[in-house]
């Protein structure tokens, strides 16, 4: 005999509050046992070169988390993100080489570079409907390349920016050629920026970004200023390619070519927000692995990478359009269900 | 009577030769619901884009309290106190219900991206405060044990009542209704009829599209008749259903 249950008449409105509570919970531990595992990996990894990789991928996380804040969220496309990313290196590169700049100085002046183009850019652009955002990264992606290349005098052109000094921490050198300091250092980074967006897409800004993605018209009606939110959203991902570009530009190699901050690596990107799953937390963690992975491998064919993302996109447009996360989430739940459903029929025997 | 909330004068508006509203003026009062009827494509549709700002209007004037709305984008508008429900529900499909339902709060939050990041300057409760508003509100539309469900899933008429309590939750001065009864069944309907009386009596003025003549004539205080994209008769229920004028563009259709 099944006990009677007295339900309260507002149960529902505990529970989906509760819910809510509960999921940002998870999310807070699921975050804190990433950084944890993430911390934990120099103690397994000494190779030089594998601690080399795993800065990479933390570079590629920010500026993935970046583009899916404007992507997954807000529902804007950049085809030149790498130029945000190469503002802000070169920006810490020069003020830093040739100025002699503190880094953390020169940090705060490249966000207010590229946060500065950002918005020049997406001011006008945002406001129309339409694909404009995605022209006018194209063309900034191919100018910021240009503009690197020519002002040799600034930016050593193609040759090169070199001799960039190390990143300080406290008054002291973090020595980059002993790359497990830096290591930390980017990844701390990365700790902060991803529990700064996870706060963000959960909140009323957040909010208004996925509002007006799924429509703009409704949005609007409930006092939502689309365009400049937008703008928000682009400035926004953008100062996060501006940091992870100064994160670059004090890595080991403290050398800056025009070549990283290409059209390549601005799809790049947009290769690992798709394929990770546009519009999550994990999204961009699984894309930024996965494709510097292929990155990695592919090293020697270096001018073929952009073939497999096309392919990539592709099929998973096809096969999985939610993208990995969202893949891997459903089979987690559906694994669960099965697990369940296995137990009750246990208790059943 | 009390006084003019919504002054709608000589409203114009022409899409490429197609006159769809041609001088239009009407008047809504504080604690009304008026109704705006006709047949299709009478401009009805077009005369709330134009005063939401969704449209830029030829010519013409609607003045809210004494705020001219012509000529302002659709959020201030949104932000002086009118909201809207749409003819095809537009819900947030990506969100929950209870999101959903949150957006509504938009206009009274303060926080901003950056202290919604940083979880600052009080932003931190301002999200869970508005999670319960919306939770309240969606208890007393008695939604609450659709929550936490994808709003895309939804059948119409639930979504429909999502979207009146998602615009209540801006706490609007004016709401305007397009067809909030259409594609649902009578007890539906009837239901969507108290709705929009609780919402006057909670201090809401309606101004409300409508095709269901029944609910129309049981709910309305005053009736704007449209056709063509003019005025073609206005009054209380009872006058409008005997205009020989109205009888004539409804000819056929069934105005009791
Ligand atoms: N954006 C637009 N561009 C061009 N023509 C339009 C536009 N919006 C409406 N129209 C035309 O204007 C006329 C009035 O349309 P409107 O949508 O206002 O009618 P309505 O009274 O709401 O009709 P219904 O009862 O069918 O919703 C129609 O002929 C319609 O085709
Ligand atoms: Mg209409």
């Amino acid at each position: 005999m099944a006990a009677v249950r007295e339900v309260p008449p507002d149960n529902d409105v505990h529970d989906e509050v509760l819910a809510a509570t509960q999921r940002r919970r998870a999310q807070k531990v699921q975050i804190a046992a990433f950084f944890l595992f993430v911390a934990l990996v120099p103690l397994a990894v000494h190779n030089r070169y594998y601690l080399h990789i795993l800065i990479v991928v933390g570079l590629n996380l920010i500026l993935a988390t970046g583009l899916n804040l404007l992507m997954g969220y807000a529902g804007q496309v950049s085809l030149g993100h790498a130029a945000f990313y190469g503002i802000g290196a070169y920006v810490s590169g020069i003020l830093t080489a040739t100025y002699g700049c503190n880094p953390w100085a020169a940090l705060l002046a490249a966000l207010a570079v590229t946060s500065l183009v950002a918005w020049l850019v997406g001011k006008p652009t945002l406001r129309l409907r339409g694909h404009y955002l995605a022209m006018a990264t194209l063309g900034v992606g191919i100018i910021v390349v240009v503009v690197i290349r020519q002002t040799t005098g600034l930016t050593g052109g193609a040759a090169g920016l070199t001799e960039i000094p190390s990143m300080t921490l406290f008054g002291r050198e973090l020595q980059s050629n002993m790359d497990m300091h830096y290591f930390y250092f980017v990844w701390a980074w990365v700790c902060l920026l991803t529990v700064l967006f996870a706060n963000l897409v959960e909140s009323r800004p957040g909010r208004a970004l996925r509002a007006l993605h799924d429509s703009e018209l409704a949005a609007q009606t409930l006092g939502v200023d689309t365009a400049a939110f937008k703008v928000r959203a682009l400035v926004i991902s953008a100062a996060y390619a501006s940091i992870a570009g100064t994160l670059y530009a004090h890595s080991s190699m403290r050398f800056l070519s025009p070549t990283p901050f290409g059209f390549h690596t601005s799809i790049a990107l947009l290769v690992m927000v798709v394929l990770g799953g546009q519009g999550t937390l994990w999204g961009p963690a699984l894309g930024a692995v996965t494709i510097t992975a292929i990155q990695e491998a592919l090293r020697p064919y270096a001018d073929y990478d952009i073939v497999v993302y096309g392919l990539l996109l592709v099929v998973m447009m096809i096969v999985m359009p939610g993208g990995l996360s969202r893949a891997l989430g459903a089979l987690y739940g559906r694994l669960r269900e099965r697990v369940a459903r296995h137990r009750a029929g246990d208790v059943a025997r | 009577m009390s006084e003019v909330l919504l002054d709608v004068d000589g409203l114009c508006k022409d899409f490429g030769g197609l006159e769809a509203v041609k001088n239009v003026s009407f008047q809504v009062r504080h604690g009304q619901i008026k109704a705006l009827i006709g047949p299709n494509g009478a401009g009805k549709t077009t005369i709330f884009n134009l005063i939401t700002g969704v449209l830029p209007a030829d010519a013409g004037s609607a003045v809210l309290g004494d705020t001219q709305l012509l000529g302002l984008p659709t959020h201030r508008i949104a932000a002086l106190g009118v909201g809207r429900t749409f003819q095809t529900s537009l819900l947030f499909d990506q969100m929950t219900v209870l999101e959903n339902v949150m957006v509504g709060h938009h206009l009274r939050g303060r926080s901003t991206m950056l202290t919604a990041a940083l979880r600052i300057f009080g932003a931190g409760a301002e999200e869970r405060e508005y999670r319960e508003a919306a939770m309240q509100a969606l208890d007393r539309a008695g939604l609450a044990h659709l929550a936490g469900r994808s709003a895309a899933g939804l059948p119409i008429g639930q979504r429909r009542l999502v979207e009146v309590a998602r615009a209540l939750a801006a706490e609007p001065r004016l709401l305007l209704m397009d067809e909030p009864a259409a594609g649902l069944n009578m007890r539906e309907t009837e239901h969507v009829g108290e709705i929009i009386h609780s919402i006057r009596d909670g201090g809401v003025t309606v101004l409300l599209v409508e095709h269901d003549m029944s609910l129309v004539m049981n709910i309305s205080g005053e009736i704007l008749v449209l056709d063509g994209g003019q005025r073609l008769a206005e009054g209380r229920p009872d006058e409008v259903r005997n205009d020989e004028r109205v009888l004539a563009a409804y000819l056929g259709e069934d105005i009791d």
